[in-house]
């Protein structure tokens, strides 16, 4: 039988690659100096939502909730074998905790029919690993943690294969899941060339829009509003157009969204300094070397 | 979520499995003892299971005033909903100001569950525990003797300190190994609870079918001496002048992420953000640059020794003894010194 998967997935700064200061003067981050990535282990997660539709059918949608330019990754699910890509995107969502994110996200999933949700294990800006189990917990599913094989799926029920830190642990459940998935589970394929030719033009109206603008600078939002509907009209029908959701289209409850959602604020953000330690230079010479370890032996550090 | 209440006790979910407690819930008791003394509370710790009545008293000596006891058949085994709905109840029944949790597979599986559940805030991974006082940028009103939750963030180039202002309890997952084990002490008496517990079939969705234990390869965290290597030690094979000093001193051989990711040692030797975080008495650090995610898991060491040909390698801002040079000429001397030293002495 073939399953529906929804798939979350984030595009985050690429923290490993990390040079110099991170902050700004005002004690903020520059995300901005940052290239911006698909969240790692989203594309385990969508990897193995692509699995399971090439094994038993089905279809897979991607979701994300962040800033317009968040389209870039939910492209890129589309390149690699998704059928449908949302992008939750509303002013009213900054400054969303995990708890206020998961609540907008199940939002979103439950307007959505689905057999099982899928997410990364964490992403890599926070790696708090929170919003999977919280995500599960407003849906009201069983949530199953840390996947990293998928043995079994039959008719309503699966087998799944967690990797429990010193070991792996095989469990099973009745559908509707939620799965979080590790970076060991599979290799995730790269993008389809026919699939990147068939969906690079696909667009968020929020893109159709920039582009009308671009194009005709001197038209008036009407005639902008009249264009957008057109062109969006059109993407539609060729299956290129990135559906938007705002909190509005979400129905969500704006006292669980965003700064007025989130119980946990910063109070402060310090850059990481390293400490500074009395220290003592050694030759790498027998005599420097000798001179260290007999140091180290003397204070009993080397028994 | 429950009220602000300033008389509510400090929490630590005392996580075990088959009758044994996990090291960092232990080794959260210290510091959550202190933060009960700061705010003038009672620490309690809250341990769910199936006839685990002797881990009360072992709770009892590693600090804590009273302990929940949570005992049921099917709290056997963990999983996460049944556990989830014990603690839920017990958090609402007596509305703790602050619930702590290890940051282990099951803590980070059960903890954002709970938070969800009771719309509390949750911070992942802290490496430190503080109170304080936030005063609101906007109304300039002070809230007193918050939780600062301390953590890491963005891959480790930040320290963020998160608070919980209003929908409590403040809850965090604190990292394992951040924080000294306590020393058991037995004089210590406490107030044993035994909760009621409501639980039903529907609460362990999962069918827990096969579980196989892997033991760990090495036990970093025990180890007085490391020696580690990082990937400008060069290949799998050259990674044997690491295993040789580590055998010489009697030490354990760890890794840094990058000489993990190249094959050069198993992932059980990792030390840093992802992988262990060890305080021993002597860390010799060979080929290692230091990035800000390894000198996370190392800093607290008491004596480190960097070996690196790089002078710039931010590994050296650590190190209390620092060996500008080669490491296949150093770590070489660095065996034959140690072995004939031996012989002396």
């Amino acid at each position: 039988m073939a399953y529906k998967c929804v798939v979350l997935i984030k595009q985050v700064p690429d923290t490993k690659r990390v040079t110099g200061d991170v902050m700004n003067d005002d004690g903020t981050v520059k995300r901005s100096a940052l290239p911006a990535i698909f969240n790692p282990e989203d594309l385990n997660a969508l990897e193995t939502a692509l699995e399971i539709k090439d094994r038993f059918g089905g279809h897979i949608t991607v979701i994300t909730m962040g800033l317009p330019g968040a389209a870039a990754i939910l492209r890129e699910s589309l390149y690699r074998g998704a059928d449908d890509a949302i992008l939750v995107t509303d002013r009213r969502c900054a400054a969303s905790d995990t708890l206020a994110t998961s609540y907008i996200l199940s939002c979103a999933v439950k307007k959505l029919d689905y057999d099982i949700v899928l997410c990364g294990r964490q992403a890599i800006d926070g790696d708090t690993a929170q919003v999977g189990p919280q995500l599960a917990e407003k849906l009201g599913i069983t949530q199953i943690t840390y996947v990293e094989q998928l043995i079994e799926l039959s008719s309503k029920t699966i087998t799944a294969q967690r990797n429990i830190g010193n070991g792996w642990q095989q469990v099973k459940a009745e559908l509707p899941v939620l799965l979080t998935v590790v970076g060991d589970a599979n290799e995730p394929r790269v993008a389809a060339a026919r699939k990147m030719m068939k969906y690079k033009k696909a667009s968020t109206p929020i893109e159709v829009s920039e582009q009308i603008k671009a194009e005709n600078p001197k038209a008036d939002e009407a005639e902008i509003a009249e264009l957008l509907e057109l062109r969006a009209k059109a993407l539609e029908e060729k299956g290129l157009l990135i559906k938007q959701w705002d909190l509005d289209s979400l129905e969500a409850d704006l006292a669980w969204c965003g700064m007025s959602g989130s119980p946990t604020k910063v109070h402060r953000i310090q850059s990481v300094v390293l400490a500074a330690k009395e220290s003592k230079d050694i030759h790498p010479t027998p005599d420097g070397i000798a001179d260290m370890i007999h140091e180290l032996i003397e204070e009993k550090t080397i028994a | 979520m429950i009220d602000v209440n300033r008389k509510g006790e400090v929490w630590v979910f005392a996580e075990q499995h088959g009758g044994k407690i996990e090291d960092t819930p232990l080794e959260l008791m210290s510091k959550a003892r202190r933060l009960a003394d700061t705010l003038g509370v009672k620490l309690a710790a809250a341990v769910l299971g199936d006839r685990i009545k002797p881990l009360a008293k072992k709770l009892v000596r590693h600090g804590a005033d009273k302990v929940y006891l949570a005992e049921h058949p099917l709290l056997g085994q963990y999983q996460t909903n049944s556990y989830a709905k014990v603690m839920y109840d017990l958090i609402h029944k007596h509305e703790p100001q602050i619930v702590l949790y290890g940051a282990t597979i099951a803590g980070r599986d059960l903890a954002p569950r709970i938070a969800s559940a009771t719309k509390a805030g949750l911070t992942a991974d802290c490496t430190d525990l503080q109170i304080g006082d936030h005063t609101t940028a906007k109304d300039k009103k002070v809230h007193k003797n918050l939780l600062f939750q301390i953590r890491p963030a963005f891959g480790g180039n930040i320290v963020a300190t998160i608070i919980n202002l209003d929908r409590w309890p403040q809850m965090a997952t604190v990292r394992e190994g951040v924080m000294p084990m306590p020393d058991a002490d037995t004089s210590r008496k406490g107030k044993i609870i035994e909760e009621m517990v409501e639980l039903t079939r529907e609460y362990l969705p999962l069918d827990i079918i096969d579980e196989h234990k892997r033991p760990k390869k090495v036990d970093l965290k025990a180890a007085r001496i490391i020696v580690a290597g990082g990937a400008g030690v060069g290949s799998r094979d050259n990674f044997q002048l690491v295993w040789d000093l580590a055998n010489c001193l009697g030490g354990a051989p760890a890794a840094t992420r990058a000489a993990v990711d190249l094959g050069f040692i198993d992932h059980d030797h990792q030390v840093g953000q992802t992988g262990t975080t060890v305080r021993p008495s002597l860390y010799v650090a060979v080929g290692i640059s230091g990035a800000i995610q390894h000198q996370a898991g190392m800093a607290q060491s008491q004596k480190i020794v960097a070996v690196n040909n790089d002078p710039d390698a931010p590994i050296f801002q650590v190190a209390h003894y620092k060996i500008l040079g080669d490491l296949n000429d150093v770590v070489p001397l660095m065996i034959k010194t140690i072995k004939e030293k031996g012989i002396q002495e």
